[in-house]
């Protein structure tokens, strides 16, 4: 076990000429197993890591400046594109964070609908990973699986949002509009298929010799030194610390579901891969329980002056046109004061900090995201490991390079 | 959403939450040191002295807020202190966060690290000092983190205009 505390987390290594055996290698920020535009610095002696040292910044916006200066309701298709593989999950914790400032009863059937969407998000977010993670692995097969049930998913963002990918589908004070007649079937149609595909995904991985060689006892991360580092989701619980927000700290009535939240105490990549096994068959029995229990009634807030009114009522009321052009040319008024709203998205905890100054634009909007602070780990799980490790470990991390450099 | 009460200040809260664990540790660790504090939809704020900052994570640490989660600036420019710096701690054992405040001056804004505390806090740490220019003491690679190391100014101060300087 590393400690943690005695890990000095330096500057990046630089050559030194000579004297010693080191070497000092650069891979990225261009490389397929980087998941992104990461840059690693290595330090390695022979084919032994010494040192490990993460440069990101490469896809950095400037995300959190952009919301300073754009209303409340606009922020919400910049959070999309943050983690690109999970977008419903960033409108939730967006979407709940500037609810809390104002106060805002949401309808049942629209936290429901959340629910479900933030599920079929996860899968997303969940199967691209298990694809490239298997892929980096060498087992290129499973990408081609996995990406074929993405796609499902893709379809159903499509019929629901308009959107593959960048859906801006939970908006301020409930849903964009009414989900189309038939997407509750073609979710319904989906799931029952969904659990056959994930025994297809588990009889080409958990039983192969070389993947199980490439991931047991790789890159172990102990409980200790996963809450020091800040790690959190699958790699928090796979390192033994079962702890959930859906469950722990529930937000848009998740205490009305039930599940299980898989945890693993080998702390090694092939726990990260298990749990997120488990946790894809949980996330399908959320979806199964928001489909049987779908409460019925409106998908938007009872409050005209921050929820856009339906296209109909704009064709017919003088009152639903005005209140849809004071939101988009003024935006809406925020109570002043500060919100922390944590969720927990595909890749761990992802939270907003939203301070309002009492004017319709954010006057701060933090993100935090989980392969931020889950990046810092890295090193830890590769010390004294060898190169190829890195590989496994960055892929049983999961982290989207969009979100750490936001 | 919230029918839970509101305090406001910190008379209010050591009378209105006495029992909260995180309130009783920093009571009984040093009363002073708390200048401020709020209780505001559901969210629990103690504003501590810049200089405390790191005893008082450390207390907060030890009271059972084991997971430091966020860390980020807050710049109230023109006004004066100019820059909030504000910790969210989470309980795995209470399951919920506390927000640590702090209040820095605009000249030379530094605080300490509380990297000894939680190695977590390290990146937050750098992208604060690259994004806002405050200077943690005590970090061991205070460099920055998301803008290029030649950049010129933080982004993120209210002063810097949003499209930049052409």
């Amino acid at each position: 076990m590393i400690d943690v505390i005695g890990t000095p987390i330096l500057e990046a290594p630089h050559a030194t000429g000579a004297k010693d055996q080191h070497m000092v290698l650069n891979m990225g920020p261009q490389h397929p197993a980087t998941h992104g535009v990461l840059r690693l610095v290595l330090e390695i002696d022979g084919e032994i890591v010494v040192r490990l040292y993460p440069e990101i910044g490469y896809l950095h916006t400037g995300i959190e400046k952009t919301c300073e200066a754009k209303f409340y309701q606009q922020v919400v298709p910049l959070t999309d594109r943050i983690n690109y593989l999970d977008p419903l999950s960033n409108n939730l914790c967006y979407a709940l964070a500037v609810e809390k400032l104002l106060g805002l009863e949401i309808p049942s059937k629209a936290q429901w609908m959340r629910v479900l969407l933030a599920e079929l998000s996860r899968l997303n977010s969940h199967l691209i990973w298990l694809g490239t993670h298997a892929m980096d692995i060498g087992a290129l097969t499973v990408f081609l699986y996995t990406f074929r049930e993405r796609e499902d998913i893709l379809r159903l963002f499509e019929a629901v949002a308009g959107q593959r990918m960048m859906t801006s589908y939970i908006r301020i004070g409930g849903l964009a509009m009414e989900p189309p007649l038939d997407f509750l079937d073609r979710v319904q149609a989906f799931i029952d298929t969904f659990p056959e595909k994930i025994d297809e995904y588990a009889n080409l991985l958990t039983g192969n010799p070389i993947f199980k060689g490439r991931l047991q006892g790789v890159g172990h991360l102990s409980a200790a030194d996963a809450i020091a580092l800040g790690v959190t989701g699958p790699p928090l619980r796979a390192s033994g610390v079962d702890f959930d927000l859906r469950r722990d700290m529930p937000y848009s009535s998740y205490e009305k579901f039930q599940f299980e939240v898989p945890t693993s105490t080998d702390c090694d990549c092939w726990a990260r891969y298990t749990v997120r096994l488990v946790e894809m068959r949980e996330s399908v029995k959320i979806i199964q329980q928001a489909l049987d229990g779908m409460p019925e009634g409106a998908v938007k807030a009872d409050a005209p002056k921050i929820v856009l009114p339906d296209r109909e009522k704009m064709k017919t009321q003088m009152e639903a046109l005005i209140h849809h052009f004071k939101i988009v040319t003024e935006g809406f008024e925020v109570p002043a004061g500060e919100v922390y709203q944590g969720i927990e998205a595909g890749h761990g905890q992802t939270g907003y900090y939203v301070v309002s100054d009492g004017t319709a634009k954010p006057y701060r909007v933090h993100m935090r995201y989980p392969s931020f602070a889950t990046l810092q780990a890295l090193e830890t799980m590769c010390k004294g490991r060898m190169l190829a490790d890195v590989v496994a470990v960055i892929g049983s991390i999961d982290i989207v390079l969009g979100e750490i450099d936001r | 959403m919230s029918t839970a009460s509101t305090f406001i200040g910190k008379a209010a809260v050591l009378e209105g939450l006495p029992e909260h664990p995180a309130v009783k540790a920093i009571v009984a660790w040093k009363g002073e040191a708390l200048i401020d504090a709020k209780f505001d939809r559901d969210e629990l704020t103690l504003t501590i002295v810049p200089e405390e900052l790191r005893a008082a994570a450390a207390t907060v640490q030890a009271a059972g807020y084991n997971f430091f989660e966020d860390m980020t600036a807050v710049d109230w420019f023109p006004s004066s202190p100019r820059f909030q710096l504000s910790y969210h701690i989470l309980s795995h054992a209470y399951k919920e966060h506390i927000r640590l405040r702090v209040l820095v001056e605009e000249a030379n804004p530094s605080v300490d690290s509380i990297t000894p505390v939680w190695p977590s806090a390290n990146y937050y740490e750098r992208e604060v000092f690259d994004l806002f220019g405050i200077r943690f003491e005590g970090h061991s690679n205070l460099r920055r983190i998301l803008m290029p190391d030649d950049w010129v100014g933080h982004p993120l101060r209210k002063d810097y205009p949003v499209e930049g300087y052409r």
